[in-house]
């Protein structure tokens, strides 16, 4: 019995591959709209997601929230069909259609079974290019975006996120709240959206990725019908802006029992020779969770938060490296003080190799685990296309991140780190706590 | 016409599509009391180890609110043979992504790994079943985690706030009544004394739930799970899951909350209700119904249509229903107001509605397009059995068999119209409620 046991358990091991490659085809369909596909033929549904670059940063300071308006009226009516209409429409077909407004773009989601894919893109497709736009629903789409953002002046963290940007980029849209402001909303009407839907979704703004029971052959015929009627052309993008926020703490009173703490400076760009780099450091400095820095200075020892963490942010046309943490209101001046600590002795480059070969095997092992389902990998394939990677990129990443030096790490984390430049931006009751002047 | 045609077709195709190998489960029981779940998915070599033990918030002592929870937090500290950290660096260091929830009737930790390092986080999880070690260099920091996480969720949210207080006001007896975080100065006085007394009465074999979902072979995984955890022993003192059961309800019971941080007011009502049971799924699957008919879908639902649309008188409009735990949970509606709608008018509105659909009964046509939902879940379940391997993983430490959970969608595709009528009727019910309002500012009372 024992040995049986052994035998099997070794055949187990050595038949596993520990990574798949992932077969993405460059499918152009007949009207010259390209998409990437991965074939996934065991489950008969089809995940589809379009990005079009530019989104919420489209609007203009007077119009802010008019994309993120328009985008939660897609999907409320179109032609004779009214929102409800639509609805029913869609529960009848099964299917799934979600729409979202992000700072550099907007998504739209589908999930379609096989057996009636084609009604059911037909569907999404007047939702897409023919939305009415309609007052009614208008007028209670708007209700609801406002209600969201009255809510949003007590949260604390979206107190501190909306002062952090406005601090960071001055006149750029960048500085504006992605779904606008109160006084901003409630000055739309339907001819914003029709602008801002005009502006937003267009051929040269779009990607596409498709995953699952559809071949290449069926893919081409399928986006020209459902995307060929969007116009060529869309508004210009947006300006490339710097971080421009200087080093300052800034604290926002607000009666709660723990303050929440954003930090930012200036980061780099996601085409930087150096980005990777940049991420595999952060990565051990801040952005791991459990084994980080970050993580192991404020929450295991000294118990002074449930979550800290530091990211890049690497925008369309901009960037920074932040961070946030959370801590009772005679908690934070401490962890603030680790934090800063922890910053400017990785901004000495003292990272080591023990430190290097445990990032590398997690991100090189995990990266795979993004790819678990249809939906995750056609979000992948847009998000890839969105930030201009190439189409071998998937499987050709492990290898990059294996090939970082630590000189490499450390000469980053000195060059990116900069210690007397972080911002600071606290909501709460934080006790000894000084703001800049 | 269109429709009905379409609907036929797809169903026929979603019955010869359950004979896929992706989604097949299987089951096995080790001679120590484990139970193995398998759940194969070929698609990427990618596996979840997950196990699930049957004990939460509501098995804990009274006075030790929240050791459920700390204990799930204090697991990742160290065993006979491994530091504290060790587990989480090892997790990561083969690529893995880990992490535990606690529920009231669950506590449940997984890894997602490549699939040739199933068998090494298997061992890690069949280690930390029995080897746990704690000291008070590790106990005491992590409490005040705790408690921080305790500040996150709940005192900085003037809605989980007000969340506490409408279940502590439902169950009268009921352990639901208490937060699944515990009580801010309960948690204060958790030791590790207490942690251990937990670990070693619920942590074994006999009291946990293996869930393997992924590229594996179901055999080949059972000959696994008899390496790591077959010789671990069983606990001799679990106690039943007997919990303190509510007395009859006998009156509608209020809160009015108010907090400054509050923008937006509204109205919410829970009305206590039944569960799932092993072998008698009916009445729930009408109230899952129910709900989704009620609420669940929008501006197509009873609610959504006739607040939203046509009263105009709600930004936003929903019902619910957990048909998933261990004793009864509650069936609740949910209702925000359009600026200028009192809660007063909004709670009227919201009774005739409910009262309307009571005497009329539900649109036809509305089951049957949620039915065609029901049957294309089927589908889209397959494409991330992580899902399916965490409703396994409820279903089983909430008092269901295997066999339940696979009955499941034939069993709410047969409940008839006039079964959900006669659920809704029983369920809603004012004096089994707890009705909520939540304001910034308490109303002036007129002297």
């Amino acid at each position: 019995m024992n040995r049986l046991l052994i035998a099997v358990f070794a055949l187990f091991l050595i038949a596993m591959p520990a990574t798949a490659q992932i077969k993405i085809q460059e499918v152009i369909s007949p009207g010259g709209i390209k998409a990437w596909l991965v074939e996934e033929h065991t489950i008969p549904f089809i995940a589809l997601k379009v990005g079009f670059r530019g989104g919420t940063s489209l609007d203009s300071a007077e119009k802010q929230g008019a994309t993120n308006l328009m985008v939660g009226l897609l999907e409320e009516g179109t032609g004779d069909m009214d929102a409800a209409a639509f609805l029913k429409a869609t529960e009848e077909l099964a299917a799934n259609f979600s729409y979202s407004a992000r700072r550099d773009s907007v998504m739209i989601s589908a999930r379609v079974l096989t057996s009636n894919a084609s009604e059911a893109l037909d569907l999404l497709k007047l939702a897409i290019t023919k939305p009415a736009f309609n007052q009614v629903a208008f007028d209670r789409v708007q209700g609801q975006v406002i209600s969201g953002l009255e809510s949003e002046k007590s949260d604390p963290d979206a107190i501190a996120g909306k002062r952090m940007n406005q601090i960071s980029y001055g006149e750029h849209a960048y500085s504006r709240p992605r779904e606008g402001s109160v006084k901003t909303v409630n000055m739309l009407t339907p001819a914003d959206m029709l602008a801002a839907h005009r502006a937003g979704l267009s051929l040269d703004h779009m990607v596409v990725g498709v995953v699952g029971d559809v071949t290449a052959a069926q893919l081409g015929p399928m986006l020209d019908r459902l995307l060929g009627d969007l116009p060529k052309t869309g508004a210009d993008l947006p300006e490339n802006v710097d971080f421009a926020a200087t080093g300052k703490t800034t604290v926002i009173d607000f009666d709660t029992p723990q303050s929440v703490a954003l930090w930012s400076h200036k980061g780099l760009d996601r085409h930087h020779p150096d980005f990777l780099a940049a991420y595999v450091m952060n990565h051990i400095l801040g952005g791991g969770g459990f084994g980080s820095r970050l993580t192991d200075e404020v929450r295991e020892k000294r118990g002074l938060t449930y979550g800290v963490y530091s990211y890049l942010a690497a925008l369309d046309h901009s960037n920074f490296v932040g961070g946030s943490v959370a801590s009772g209101n005679d908690k934070i001046a401490e962890a603030i003080a680790v934090i800063r600590t922890e910053w400017a002795r990785a901004a000495k480059g003292d990272f080591t190799a023990q430190e290097l070969d445990d990032a590398k095997k997690y991100l090189t092992g995990s990266y795979p685990l993004r790819f678990g389902s249809n939906a995750q990998i056609a979000g992948a394939l847009v998000s890839l296309q969105l930030d201009f990677l190439p189409i071998d990129y998937v499987n050709t990443r492990n290898g990059k991140v294996d090939a970082l030096t630590l000189d490499h790490i450390n000469r980053v984390a000195q060059e990116l780190l900069r210690p007397d430049q972080l911002q600071f931006v606290v909501v709460g009751k934080p006790v000894g706590l000084q703001a800049s002047q | 016409m269109f429709f009905r045609a379409l609907t036929t077709a797809f169903l026929t195709m979603i019955a010869t599509s359950l004979s896929a190998e992706t989604g097949k489960v299987s089951s096995f029981d080790l001679d120590n009391g484990l139970q193995l779940v398998v759940i194969e998915d070929h698609r990427a070599p990618i596996a979840t180890n997950m196990v699930w033990y049957r004990v939460g918030a509501a098995d804990e002592a009274a006075g030790k609110s929240g050791i459920a929870h700390f204990l799930e937090h204090l697991m990742f500290k160290g065993t006979k043979t491994l530091k504290p950290g060790d587990f989480s660096d090892i997790v990561s260091q083969n690529g893995g992504v880990d992490n535990a929830f606690t529920s009231y009737d669950y506590t449940g930790y997984f890894q997602r790994v490549a699939v040739d390092r199933l068998p090494l986080m298997m061992q890690l999880e069949a280690d930390r079943m029995r080897n746990l070690v704690l000291t008070e260099a590790e106990v005491l920091p992590e409490r005040n985690v705790i408690l921080e996480e305790r500040n996150s969720r709940v005192e900085n949210d003037p809605g989980s706030l007000f969340s506490e207080l409408r279940r502590a006001a439902m169950y009268m007896n009921h352990p639901y009544r208490t937060p699944v975080i515990g009580w801010k100065h309960e948690i204060e006085k958790l030791s590790l004394q207490d942690a251990l007394d937990f670990y070693k009465t619920y942590y074994a074999p006999n009291n946990a739930i293996l869930v393997i979902a992924g590229d594996v072979e179901p055999e080949k995984v059972l000959v696994l799970a008899q390496t790591h955890f077959g010789a671990l022993k069983p606990s001799d003192n679990i106690p039943p899951r007997v919990r303190p059961q509510e007395p009859p309800h006998l009156a509608p019971v209020r809160l009015e909350f108010s907090d400054p941080r509050v923008r937006q007011p509204s109205f919410v009502r829970n009305y206590l209700s039944v569960n799932r049971k092993t072998g008698d799924q009916k009445e729930a699957a009408a109230l899952v119904l129910l709900a989704e008919l009620l609420g669940g879908s929008g501006i197509s639902s009873v609610m959504g249509r006739e607040l939203q649309l046509e009263r105009k008188i709600a930004t936003y409009a929903t019902a619910w229903y957990s048909s998933l735990s261990l004793d009864p949970d509650t069936f609740g509606v949910f209702a925000m107001p359009t600026p200028g709608v009192s809660l007063r008018e909004l709670e009227d509105a919201v009774d005739e509605v409910l009262a309307g659909f009571l005497r009329d009964g539900l649109d036809e046509d509305h089951l049957r397009r949620l039915k065609t939902q029901v049957a294309a879940e089927r589908i889209y379940a397959q494409d991330n059995l992580d899902t399916v391997a965490r409703r396994y993983g409820e279903a089983l430490t909430s008092g269901l068999t295997i066999a339940d959970v696979q009955a499941w969608p034939d069993v709410l595709q047969a409940v008839t119209a006039e079964e959900i009528m006669t659920a809704a009727k029983s369920v809603l019910n004012i004096d089994h409620s707890v009705t909520g309002w939540k304001m910034p500012q308490k109303p002036e009372v007129s002297q």
